[in-house]
């Protein structure tokens, strides 16, 4: 039995962690309803361009070869946007057990796979389970979310898909469902993949310059508009996850709270009991 | 006719009413007026875009990286970067 002493100081540990998550909590409500709004402000210039791409796609038949790809696809590069911190839940287990999936996925059709890390802990669970296949990482990402930041990364997979390092890229990356659910989500950027839909649309427009050289332009700006995209969606998602996470523990430390307030009073008063009956037993004696 | 600037990281701004855009095209200046046919062209790497409202008010726009899509009735510049000046 715990004396009164450790009872208290108890109480007070959990609610100064209380204290901490409730924090926590508002601190990432603050910064989801941000996320959401540069996620949302982000959505017109990825709609036109796709809508465009689109088009240009149906156009043309014989384009770049960031929209035809290789013929022969050896080695497949995952971009995996993770974040920098934890307690936020099962975020960063999630991520990893999609990445572990999609590795896994590619290995079994025969290709070689390389890992890039975007954020701490997805680089730190990438390299517990599949060291020799991370070939990148950028940490310390969440100061600097961006367009600055995804056309850094965006470059480096370009620049070794256009050196012949790789052949596909692909992105994975938590993508924000509502507040409370978010799930891994695998997306191709290159080569570029049109929807059925896009590929259906009829267009009408003079191209100048050409459609070639046109594509040539706007493929590479299209991968860094979906990495940008992704990583906003991944911030929002990190965030929703934290605030899920940081709620449930300032409930349950309300309720450890109760419950040790409880034991610490029923103990005190086990205490004054034994003391009274002492000196009653003590008085009758005499 | 409608003009929109839009950057990757948010909606530049969308106006109601322009009579007139003035853009540098990658192969020449273009100027834009209401009806123009549809065109996709890319603008040079840096440059500036102008538009004039129907009452002859001027807005200059510094826009890099960018490309634009024209209809009858609305012109939209994709910039990755912009500002106003």
């Amino acid at each position: 039995m715990p004396s009164l002493k450790d009872l208290r100081a108890r109480i007070r540990s959990v609610k100064n962690t209380q204290q901490i998550t409730k924090t926590m909590k508002m601190v990432a409500a603050a910064k989801v309803r941000r996320a959401r709004n540069a996620c949302e402000a982000a959505q017109p210039y990825a709609q036109r361009l796709n809508n465009v791409l689109g088009n240009l796609a149906a156009a043309t038949s014989s384009g770049p070869l960031l929209l035809t790809g290789r013929d022969e696809v050896k080695t497949v590069r995952l971009i995996v946007l993770g974040a920098d911190r934890g307690l936020c839940g099962g975020f960063n287990a999630n991520l990893h057990r999609g990445t572990v999936t999609e590795i896994e996925k590619h290995l079994a059709n025969g290709k070689k796979v390389e890992v890039f890390a975007v954020g701490r802990k997805a680089r730190d669970s990438v390299r517990i389970t599949h060291r020799d296949l991370l070939v990148g990482e950028r940490t310390d990402v969440s100061k600097d979310i961006g367009f600055e930041l995804a056309e850094e990364i965006a470059l480096e997979a370009l620049t070794d898909f256009e050196a012949g390092a790789c052949d596909e890229v692909h992105i994975l990356f938590m993508e924000c469902v509502s507040m409370l659910t978010q799930l891994p989500r695998s997306q191709q950027l290159v080569p570029f993949a049109p929807s059925e839909e896009q590929l259906a649309s009829t267009s009408t427009f003079e191209y100048e310059p050409s459609e070639g050289e046109i594509l040539e332009t706007l493929l590479p700006k299209n991968v860094k508009t979906q990495v940008l995209n992704a990583m906003l969606n991944s911030a929002a998602s990190e965030q929703a996850a934290r605030m899920t996470a940081m709620d449930n523990a300032t409930r349950n430390a309300g309720e450890m709270i109760q419950n040790l307030t409880l034991e610490y009073n029923r103990s005190r008063q086990a205490a004054i009991t034994k003391e009274l009956i002492e000196i009653i037993s003590g008085a009758e004696a005499l | 006719m409608k003009f929109e600037l839009v950057t990757p990281e948010k909606l530049f701004t969308s106006q109601e009413g322009i009579a007139y855009v003035h853009a540098p095209g990658s192969q020449g200046d273009l100027g834009v007026l209401p009806g123009h046919m549809p065109l996709i062209a890319t603008l040079k790497e840096t440059g500036t875009v102008m538009i004039r409202d129907e009452e002859g008010q001027e807005t200059t726009y510094d826009v890099s990286g960018g490309f634009m899509e024209i209809t009858p009735t609305s012109v939209t510049v994709l910039a990755e970067k912009a500002s106003e000046l």
